[in-house]
């Protein structure tokens, strides 16, 4: 019966990362790519400092944006597991910060031009607050509006899954707790943050990956200044450089592999659904 | 009831202000996108009028873009209902062990994790390299699968790890066949989450660009062509066109959320007769 599924991901999983493994030892042309056996790909990727730059920038994309990610998104779910009462508003809570996850991240990402834009929101009430004299330049089109946009779009990946694990706490734990003379910031600390763990591992598994794996927000929203792994591949498709992007492909797959299996190990995600 | 504690009061104005964060720029671009004719992309409002809604809808003004909504939407149903039918079967395939079973699960998380455009570049270079034409209706409704069959798929897991399987025992002590069994018993329980699973399989696939990026060929799909505007385009009709698509996109999701609803309620009204019996 799992046939079907196993038949779609082998077509268009398995069979296309297979295929640019194999085209990441082609030859390019100008026009063409070439079938060959050549190490050139990896050479020029491994011996440029450019690369190294890129994976430098990838992981702080990442690192910068979990932090705010999981600070924001553990926040969000204990308030509306803990503090929320009832469980109707719970759920319409809940909805309401999962909605935008259902609407195009593209129009997302545009929709800052008029917050950060030079003559913008942000640049103008600060203006008129006196806090800046000449309008904020790195609003928009800059790292800062990259890692705004990821946190945007994807704090929702934390707070789920941290509120699907809270709410799966017994909350005579916390009773007990509270009865053993435990304060707040202890049952916090000592109960429920451990007991978070499975959720918060894997939202960090989604953020991590949606990051690393990210070429279009960094494109847009640094207005093409700041460069991650997946915009080198981006740039080398545009080029027709196919066998260049696919080396890129190989090793950007096998980071974030690598990453994933790390984080695996602290989570059986079976065992969580 | 316990009288509430400061940070009650602390987390509700957080939880606040996060919502205002999530939403805040969608909706200053819905106000934006009523511009008048001579306004710019940032505040101040230079007038209000439809302009630029009425410059959507003139033939060609800004590309090819009710053609690629037609798309995107064709697209959008094609796979919500392959992913809906191909998560109730692995749904049900992965309540036993099969031989395999973990090596799929773990191509099914592969799926998910993996970068979108390593997608769209092996599925673009097998089209290529085998002489066949990328086209959105094959290699990209392919591609789309690869993201929206792993969310499917976790859901039903979730929901048959939920399963009363003694609901199945009891039909089939009744006599049903397993087909029977299926379609009255398991179907109607599980009913509400494949709504759910329908909502992602149909908005995932409606707003996914990077995987359609390299595989819809020369037709565009909607979010390729807004992309393709950012660069171009410098009016307010980006925002007319941002606002029209959310729209649709939130009464897509109030349908399906509806949809559950009543679906919900008509299970609990009409899942078991125990009390109402012969008396």
């Amino acid at each position: 019966m799992a046939g079907p599924i196993m038949a779609v991901l082998l077509f268009f999983l398995v069979l296309p990362i297979v295929m640019i493994i194999v085209v990441s030892f082609w030859r390019a042309t100008e026009f063409s790519i070439i079938p060959a056996f050549v190490w050139e790909n990896y050479e020029f990727l491994f011996g440029s400092n450019v690369t190294y730059r890129v994976f430098f920038n990838t992981f702080k994309y990442a690192a910068i944006t979990w932090v705010f990610t999981l600070t924001i998104g553990f926040t969000v779910a204990y308030f509306l597991a803990f503090h929320v009462r009832s469980l109707t508003w719970q759920i319409v809570l809940f909805l309401l910060c999962t909605i935008p996850f259902w609407t195009s991240n593209i129009i997302r990402m545009i929709s800052w031009i008029p917050f950060l834009g030079r003559n913008g929101i942000a640049n103008s009430t600060l203006l008129s607050w006196g806090v800046i004299d000449e309008p904020l330049e790195w609003l928009l089109f800059s790292d800062f509006a990259v890692i705004l946009a990821f946190v945007h779009l994807y704090t929702l990946f934390m707070v789920v899954p941290i509120f699907n694990t809270m709410m799966r706490i017994d909350k005579s734990l916390i009773e007990a707790a509270r009865d053993a003379g435990a304060s707040g910031a202890q049952i916090l600390w000592n109960v429920i943050i451990p007991l978070t763990k499975p959720g918060i591992m894997i939202g960090t598994i989604f953020v991590v990956t949606l990051v690393m794996g990210d070429f279009i927000t960094v494109r847009f929203m640094s207005g093409s200044q700041s460069a991650n792994v997946g915009r080198l591949i981006s740039n080398d498709i545009a080029l027709l450089a196919y066998p260049s992007a696919s080396a890129t492909a190989v090793v950007l797959l096998l980071t974030v592999l690598i990453v994933i299996g790390i984080l695996l190990r602290f989570v059986d995600i079976r065992k969580e659904l | 009831m316990e009288p509430r504690s400061r940070s009650f009061y602390v987390l509700s104005a957080f939880f606040a202000l996060f919502l205002l964060f999530l939403y805040g720029p969608t909706i200053t671009i819905a106000i934006l996108s009523f511009q008048g004719p001579g306004g710019g992309l940032t505040f101040p409002m230079r007038g209000t009028s439809l302009h630029w809604f009425r410059d959507l809808f003139e033939q060609q003004a800004v590309g090819d873009i009710w053609g690629s909504f037609r798309r995107s939407f064709a697209l959008g149903l094609m796979v919500m209902v392959t992913t809906v039918v191909l998560s109730v079967i692995g749904g049900l395939a992965f309540r036993k062990k099969f031989r395999g079973s973990s090596l799929l699960f773990y191509l099914i998380i592969t799926s998910l994790v993996i970068p979108s455009i390593l997608v769209s570049l092996g599925v673009g270079l097998i089209f290529s390299q085998s002489g066949l034409n990328v086209h959105w209706s094959t290699s990209g409704f392919g591609s789309q699968l690869t993201w929206t069959l792993p969310f499917g798929l976790l859901i039903m897991f979730a929901v048959f790890n939920r399963f009363d399987k003694s609901y199945e025992e009891a039909a089939r002590d009744l006599g049903a066949t397993s087909w029977q069994t299926l379609r009255h018993v398991v179907l109607p329980i599980i009913a509400p989450s494949l709504i759910g699973v329908a909502l992602f399989g149909f908005t995932l696939s409606y707003d996914e660009f990077a995987r359609t990026l390299l595989t819809s060929g020369s037709y565009n799909t909607l979010p390729l062509e807004i992309f393709g505007m950012t660069t171009n385009v410098t009016t307010p009709v980006l925002y007319a066109l941002g606002t029209l698509t959310t729209v649709f996109s939130l009464v897509i999701i109030a349908l399906f959320l509806c949809l559950a609803l009543w679906s919900a309620r008509r299970r609990a009204r009409a899942g078991s007769d125990a009390g109402k019996g012969m008396l």
